[in-house]
């Protein structure tokens, strides 16, 4: 059982979720399956399912999130879960506690799911490997984004919402555009995508924002947004980040807007029925246009709306094995 | 046991519900089999009303033992079950667990003025304290536990109860 994917228990059933990259196209699908009757939950009286009743949910956030922790949370409590946030940034490791000791110490206050979002890459995968050497496999790990690495949830409710609106993946063209680089969220998209069979996965963005060698994960690079917009049925935007903009790798946010900010204009390019999809929070007029943000195209919100539906999906899969 | 006439068995549920029918009254199914029977039982005795379909997956009491249903489907209520007559629909009966997982979702809907249970088939073996107003046959051994009975819809919509020895 040396070479089993640490995600997967020995009858193949979910046991953490880590990353997209290496998962088998029928888990994938298996979840996305999955969430859409959690969808519906939304709508109801009462928003909550007795699923996860009585288990403790420990949201470790070792790099602030405000947005996806609240995800998380709201997806945990429709479940009925506990759920406890720990903002682990400003208590016990500025104390000088390790990452391995604060699992532990939770563990002792019978955590039954760890939901990790952390700066360094792996770490969930430490935390995962952990549990699993001390024999504590009825406790399950979420990668809620870990540094440059993955962010598989938000992967997921990216092919659940392009599943909603577009059906098929085999035919379809998708353009991912923009800060490639430092994006965790554009590694998780791209392993899905392969995996679902979409024919063609293109990237596009400028030279210094797009990894070396990225072309071989199996996408057309495109330096030219309007030949890479051309003719795709949808177009993923990734955040650019503000906070990285001082460095040399940018011009200013309006010379960038200018070159690679999505505009009516260019959206014109890509087929007409294309969808416009953002895993914000949106710079608005840095890399996206407020017209289309607001447009008919853009299916940015129902996203969000999805991704508490996948987060449930996993999160009730990961408990009940 | 005796073959089941599945079709016979719905035009004697459909005349047991008739006379307690209320203006009001609306069909709840329980996926899969008891929302072919709420189906077909909706144009038995015309009621304007399409039937809801519930999915128990997310209130099983088995989820801790088991796990997830490896297929879950939508809840489908497409109306106010507030102040509601209720009749849920099932085909067969036998531990009452399910009855008692849909009665927990339909309350998280709304609070119905009334839930009857109407059901194909009672094939004993209760575990919970489940009755149901409108059966159709009542078996009159309780079928082991190793067999499963359940309701089948062919291509042409016909319906008929398979027995199925494990």
């Amino acid at each position: 059982m040396r070479n089993r994917n640490p995600q997967l228990n020995s009858n193949g059933e979910l046991q953490h979720l880590l990353t997209l990259d290496g998962l088998p196209h029928e888990v994938i699908v298996s979840i996305l399956d999955h969430a859409a009757p959690f969808t519906e939950v939304a709508e109801r009286e009462v928003k909550k399912l007795p699923l996860l009743r009585g288990k403790s949910i420990f949201n470790l956030f070792f790099e602030n999130s405000t947005r996806t922790r609240t995800t998380f949370e709201i997806a945990a409590k429709r479940l009925s879960a506990d759920v406890v946030n720990l903002n682990v940034s400003t208590s016990s490791t500025a104390k000088g506690e390790s990452l391995l000791d604060t699992v532990d110490n939770l563990c002792a206050m019978q955590a039954d799911m760890f939901v990790v979002r952390h700066a360094a890459s792996g770490a969930p995968v430490l935390i995962a490997q952990h549990l699993q050497a001390t024999g504590r496999d009825h406790i399950h790990v979420i990668n809620a984004g870990d540094g440059r690495h993955a962010h598989p949830t938000q992967g997921l409710l990216d092919m659940y919402t392009i599943r909603h609106f577009k059906g098929d993946f085999t035919q379809l063209t998708v353009a991912i555009i923009g800060d490639v680089l430092h994006s965790r969220v554009a590694r998780s998209q791209i392993a899905a995508l392969t995996a679902l069979g979409v024919p063609e996965v293109r990237v596009i963005g400028p030279k210094t924002l797009l990894p070396t060698e990225i072309e071989k994960l199996g996408v057309r690079v495109f330096h030219d947004m309007s030949a890479g917009l051309r003719g795709v049925d949808v177009v993923m935007m990734l955040r650019l980040q503000n906070e990285r903009m001082n460095g040399a790798l940018l011009p200013t946010p309006q010379e960038y807007f200018k070159v690679w900010g999505l505009t009516s204009a260019k959206l014109a390019l890509a087929k007409p029925d294309a969808i416009v999809m953002h895993p914000g929070p949106i710079n608005r007029g840095v890399e996206i246009d407020s017209a289309v943000v607001d447009g008919a195209q853009a299916v940015i919100l129902p996203q969000v709306t999805f991704g508490i539906a996948v987060r449930m999906a996993v999160m009730s899969m990961l408990a009940g094995q | 046991m005796q073959p089941l006439d599945a079709e016979a068995l719905c035009l004697q549920l459909a005349e047991q519900i008739r006379p307690h029918l209320k203006p009001d009254t609306v069909l709840v199914g329980i996926r899969t089999g008891g929302l072919w029977l709420a189906e077909r039982l909706h144009k038995l005795l015309d009621i304007t009303q399409p039937p809801g379909a519930i999915d128990t997956s997310f209130y099983r009491d088995d989820y801790g033992a088991k796990g997830l249903h490896a297929s879950p489907q939508r809840t489908e209520i497409p109306f106010s079950i507030e102040d509601a007559p209720v009749i849920l629909i099932d085909d067969v009966l036998y531990t009452g667990r399910t009855t008692r997982a849909a009665l927990n979702e339909i309350f998280d809907f709304g609070r119905p003025a009334s839930v009857e249970l109407a059901v194909l088939v009672d094939r004993g073996g209760r575990e919970l304290p489940v009755a149901a107003r409108y059966c159709a046959v009542t078996l009159p051994t309780p079928l082991p536990s190793a067999h499963t009975l359940q309701l089948e819809r062919a291509t042409d919509g016909s319906l008929n109860l398979r027995l199925i020895d494990a």
